[in-house]
């Protein structure tokens, strides 16, 4: 049931098997199997954490490459704010969306820019009754999809408002058709300009059976070069920014939760911290009075992501020299609005997979769980990882699932071979 | 196989940051025998409460979860100060928790109602100066 298609790759020829990633994954979702990384694709949440790990760069983020996407007659780019954290010394963002321009795109639509109408949307939304709160920020699908495999009963604390990547898709391609009515809508090209594997993940699957406005995904690290070299040049821009501070403010943790204007918000990055948030509210032990929670995965927020080439907190330190002189926002809402328009909703909400459910049957389960305990009480405990699961208390599951043949771990094996020897020194 | 599964845990006293560490495990666990969310929250709830309550209340004890094909049990055992009046101390907002405790956000005394909000059956055994056994029954 490898339905859903993710975005983190392995190199096979350089993995050497060397077991760093099977320890760092979050999820558990890596194995060593005939001495390479496998990744269960039902358990990953791409959160990218292998692809930083590797010591061997054996792991890559799947993108597709600017150059093979000549077809479009018309090609409309959507950075991610974080992109404008990249350039050392950048003093005004037009200068980034002329490069686009100047790289070969029609047209330049700023994923901040909807990042704002985010902002306003769920200002509204918060004020909503009988909604389940804390809100959670629906804005990195990576803690969505933890959601989905590990904390259902937060499915409903998802804000329910399309991320600003998806709107901004949707608004520049309804822009494009309605300015060019010569084209056709397949002649354009809407070109996600990501900081992660993850979101390419999303837009290839979203969460259940949905279409994303984005056609092609490239690596903001893949264009990088391409883009400086293009604003060296200095050309004058002739686009200019539609965002002021709150939209760029995305870009890094924190940007989006206190653009609410509301105190009572929570935000945290990094994967194993954003897990331990969940575990706390799904305990109930939080503060009663939280309203909004924004997760990032990456540590930094997205600046952090994997296709970046910036040091997280370097570029969040450019972002905040770029945004000073900006308007708070550009895009407000008129003052009558006083809901969230349908068109910006979405119900394309994770479901919860209970995919590390051991058998559909509650006692085939309770007999299966309980061969993992006895199993576990043989092994050594050290979560060496030489057998190829992550721990010992996988490895017994592994064993237990049938995934692998019990017999693998060389710490029980050595310890049998010593007691035998033994028992042969004393026969002599 | 005996008819029911146990998870065992010792819960360290006066270790904040450990403290909570088995209800995660639980709920790993939970999740494996293919149990509803709602039951998983309830289990979760119920034991996460019941742990800080021994670590701050009781310098730490055991807990033991014990799963049935019909219902969950969860049994929290101490050799703490016991409680002296159950009937107060199951009222919402009843706490004796020490102004530090109270500064890391623990100490509105909700502990106990939700223990027996969460759970189906609740039993509290204690005595002062021995300890206390909370019995705690979740339906499948
Ligand atoms: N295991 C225990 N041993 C001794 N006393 C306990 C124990 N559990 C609870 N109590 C007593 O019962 C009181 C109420 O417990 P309860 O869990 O409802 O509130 P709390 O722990 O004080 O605060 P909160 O749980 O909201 O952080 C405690 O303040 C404490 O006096
Ligand atoms: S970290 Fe993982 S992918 Fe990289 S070489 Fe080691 S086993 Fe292979
Ligand atoms: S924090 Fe941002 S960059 Fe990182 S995975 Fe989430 S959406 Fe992608
Ligand atoms: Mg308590």
């Amino acid at each position: 049931m490898n339905s859903y298609r993710h975005s983190v790759v392995l190199d096979e020829d350089k993995c050497t098997g060397c077991t760093t990633c099977i320890r760092r994954c979050p999820t558990e979702a890596i194995r060593i199997l005939n001495g390479k990384a496998d990744i269960d694709t039902d358990r990953c949440i791409d959160c990218g954490e292998c692809i930083r790990i590797c010591p061997h760069k054996a792991k890559k983020a799947m993108c597709s490459k600017f150059e093979h996407y000549t077809h479009y007659k018309w090609k409309v780019a959507l950075p991610a704010p974080a992109l404008f954290g990249q350039f050392n010394g950048l003093e005004d963002i037009d200068d980034v969306l002329q490069g686009l321009i100047d790289i070969g795109f029609d047209e330049v639509y700023e994923v901040a820019k909807a990042a704002e109408q985010v902002t306003a949307y769920t200002r509204l939304y918060l004020k909503t009754d009988h909604i389940k709160k804390p809100v959670i920020s629906s804005a990195c699908p990576v803690i969505s999809r933890l959601i989905s495999l590990r904390f259902p009963y937060l499915k409903d604390n998802i804000l329910p408002i399309m991320p600003p990547m998806e709107i901004a898709a949707m608004s520049a391609k309804q822009k494009a058709i309605r300015e060019h009515p010569e084209l056709k809508p397949e002649e354009i090209g809407v070109f996600f300009i990501s900081p992660c594997a993850a979101k390419v993940s999303y837009i290839r699957n979203g969460y259940s059976g949905f279409k994303s406005n984005v056609d092609v995904v490239i690596s903001m690290s893949d264009i990088y070069f391409l883009l400086l070299s293009a604003m060296k040049r200095g050309n004058p821009p002739t686009v200019g920014s539609q965002t002021g501070m709150i939209g760029i403010g995305w870009a890094s943790s924190g940007g989006e939760a206190t653009a609410l204007l509301n105190d009572n918000y929570l935000s945290a990055d990094g994967i194993e911290n954003c897990i331990q948030v969940l575990e706390t509210i799904e305990n109930g032990n939080i503060p009663p009075q939280l309203e909004f929670v924004e997760l990032n995965a990456c540590i930094g927020g997205c600046v952090g992501g994997v296709m970046t080439i910036e040091n997280p907190f370097i570029a969040k330190t450019r972002l905040q020299t770029v945004r000073r002189y900006l308007p708070v926002s550009r895009n407000f809402l008129s003052p009558e609005m006083n809901f969230v328009p349908p068109e910006f909703v979405t119900d394309d909400m994770p479901e919860y997979k209970p995919i590390t459910r051991l058998s559909d049957s509650m006692g085939e389960s309770m007999r299966m769980m309980s061969q993992i305990q006895q199993l576990k009480e043989a092994l050594p405990g050290i979560d060496c990882g030489a057998c190829g699961s992550p721990t010992c208390r996988a490895f017994a599951e592994d064993t237990v699932r049938g995934l692998v043949k019990g017999d693998r771990c060389c710490v029980v094996l050595q310890n049998a071979e010593k007691k035998t020897e033994a028992k042969a020194d004393e026969g002599n | 196989m005996s008819d029911h599964l146990n998870f065992h845990f010792t819960v360290d006293g006066d270790n904040f940051v450990s403290a909570g560490q088995a209800s995660v495990q639980v709920k790993k666990n939970l999740r494996e025998l293919g149990l509803s969310p709602d039951v998983i929250r309830k289990v979760s709830i119920a034991m996460y409460e019941g742990e800080i309550n021994m670590v701050i209340h009781a310098h730490g004890g055991t807990a033991d979860v014990n799963v049935y094909e019909d219902r969950i049990e969860i049994i929290l055992d101490d050799e703490g100060p016991g409680i002296k009046d159950v009937e107060l101390a199951l009222q919402e907002g009843y706490s004796t928790a020490s102004d530090s405790v109270r500064s890391l956000g623990f100490g509105a005394g909700m502990g106990l109602p939700n223990m027996k909000r969460y759970s189906d059956d609740m039993r509290i055994d204690t005595t002062v100066g021995v300890g206390t056994k909370i019995t705690m029954t979740i339906r499948l």
